[in-house]
């Protein structure tokens, strides 16, 4: 009895706002180490320049304007590439799994496609599109179109077909079981597929301006490089991390709205 | 397909007629007419799948309102013969045909499975069940009804997956009986439940189907069951109707009864003798 007690006891006095807080332990410890490793001279600040420095530099780079507005392009670039390459790949996965003619269409292609590491198609691209815009959202919506294809054509196709004969048998149009049991079946894998998306997306979109672009997050790092400046090139790094996390949780707060029923996503 | 095939035969419906008062007696519907039972005719009906000749010519007819329970070895054609009633396979040879001309909301099949919406809330999960009429005005109420009559109304905000599985079998009745169907058709609806809920969920069949009147065919391979709640016990053999058997007991029945025990016996005797043949 008084074992039971001693065990189930730190999960009652977890406080909910402690939760959100665990989470961000460990980096912070990260940074600490860093911060010290760097003071006393264990790692050269040539090599990893200490956490302070690297603020130091954002802050800098925040007053001239110049870091807000590399973030924005990058962020911007990000969004309207995923949002291309998103739509298609969902246009796609809806056609396909709902219909054998059009997966028998074109499923065999885009496997095909999917196999060519898009990155690869970098030197291509530079010489269809030069560095302009249109370069690096046709290389992110490329990345971004797989993912949320084969997620979404997954969750179609494995909606439980005893469900669909139920929606038959209750006399629902085409329109209806689509919209009352395809969709809503296929949705968690369909998510699945926009949180794959959304770490190529970052991926795709620092290569790219890294290798082709006059402005952004990656062409601020490579700028940097060229002028030794290893703070704004850690402080890039650390921007990306950032962003990351916070795309990874807008699309676990549109999950928790939409999947309440799913007994994963439940309150326990 | 099917609905050609349910031709309306007029001289079976007015014996029908005669058939159900019996059970017209706990009508409280507005829609009393057509709440009523459906009478039911086949003749000679056949269904293979391939090569396996799953049904062999079935004649069978059941007057509108009465309680039939198909009982037989698993493989037997039991199921196929339910699916083929309910319009969810097509018929190879033969008809089914219905007393009158019948609308898709009129015959509905409740499943081993309760094939619940997990998405939707028990409500909405009910409202499925009313068909065409699933936009109209009143379907909240006509669905919040149901589901009081499954005894359910207090979850009607709940997901599916907080239910336990004999609440979830219940809001798969609400869902059948929204629609105030005439003929139900039951695939082993109790086959997943424990023995308790099992007991309260066959009464909870016959009381529905006693106050609603429509026409029940419940596939079961549990012949206690069968003798418990049906008027009449078909045995299928091989994919004909091996025994026609009549339940007279006064119901309410009382379970465990010398009578039904009886009954109960020689349908089993039945069905293992079959077995020891082949």
């Amino acid at each position: 009895m008084s074992l039971i007690d001693s065990i189930s006891l730190p999960r009652r006095v977890r406080l909910p706002r402690a939760d959100g807080l665990v989470q961000w332990i460990v980096p912070l410890a990260i940074i600490a180490i860093w911060q010290l490793a760097c003071v006393t001279g264990f790692v050269p600040t040539r090599v990893l320049p200490a956490p302070s420095d690297v603020a130091l530099a954002g802050w800098k780079l925040l007053l001239s304007g110049e870091l807000a507005r590399n973030i924005w392009v990058s962020f911007w670039r990000a969004s309207i590439g995923f949002l291309i390459g998103g739509s298609i790949g969902f246009a796609f996965g809806l056609a396909n799994g709902l219909s054998q003619l059009s997966a028998k269409l074109t499923d065999t292609t885009l496997q095909m496609v999917r196999n060519v590491p898009h990155l690869a198609l970098i030197p291509l691209v530079i010489l269809w599109f030069g560095i302009d815009e249109s370069a690096k959202l046709f290389l992110v919506a490329l990345g971004v179109f797989f993912p949320i294809y084969l997620n979404t054509l997954h969750g179609i196709r494995t909606v439980d077909p005893q469900l669909i004969e139920m929606g038959r048998i209750y006399g629902m149009s085409d329109g209806e079981l689509f919209r009352r049991v395809i969709f809503p079946g296929a949705l968690p894998s369909i998510f699945v597929g926009i949180r794959f998306a959304l770490g190529i997306m970052w991926l795709t979109l620092i290569v790219a301006e890294t290798i082709a672009a006059s402005s952004g997050l990656g062409y601020m790092a490579m700028q940097a490089r060229e002028f030794m400046l290893i703070d704004v090139v850690v402080l890039s790094i650390l921007i990306y991390a950032l962003l990351g996390k916070l795309a990874d949780s807008a699309s676990r707060v549109l999950e928790r709205a939409t999947l309440s029923w799913h007994p994963a996503f439940q309150k326990r | 397909m099917q609905t050609a095939l349910r031709t309306s035969l007029p001289e079976t419906e007015l014996a029908s007629r005669a058939n159900f008062a019996p059970h017209a007696r706990v009508v409280r519907e507005e829609r009393a007419a057509q709440t009523s039972g459906l009478p039911l005719s086949i003749r000679g009906l056949r269904k293979s799948f391939g090569d396996n000749e799953v049904l062999r010519g079935i004649d069978l007819h059941i007057p509108a309102g009465q309680f039939v329970a198909i009982v037989g070895k698993s493989g037997c054609g039991k199921s196929t013969l339910l699916r083929l009633i309910a319009g969810l396979d097509k018929i190879d040879a033969g008809t089914i045909s219905f007393g009158s001309d019948v609308q898709p909301e009129d015959i509905r099949v409740m499943f081993q499975e309760p094939r619940l919406l997990p998405w939707a809330h028990v409500l909405a999960n009910v409202e499925v069940g009313l068909g065409r009429d699933r936009s109209s005005a009143d379907a909240h109420a006509r669905a919040e009804k149901a589901l009081t009559e499954v005894g359910l109304a207090d979850k009607r905000d709940q997901w599916p997956s907080v239910l336990s599985g004999g609440q979830k079998q219940r809001v798969a009745l609400g869902r059948a009986l929204v629609s105030r169907p005439r003929v139900l058709a039951f695939d082993e609806p109790l086959g997943a439940l424990d023995a308790l809920t099992r007991i309260s969920m066959q009464r909870l069949l016959e009381r529905v189907w006693r106050d609603q009147g429509f026409t029940a065919i419940l596939v079961t391979h549990d012949v206690s069951e069968a003798v418990a709640l049906a008027d009449r016990v078909l045995v299928i053999e091989e994919g004909r109707i091996a025994h026609d058997v009549v339940v007279n007991a006064a119901r309410p029945r009382e379970r465990g009864s010398a009578e039904l025990a009886g009954l109960e016996g020689s349908i089993l005797s039945h069905l293992l003798s079959a077995d020891d043949r082949t």
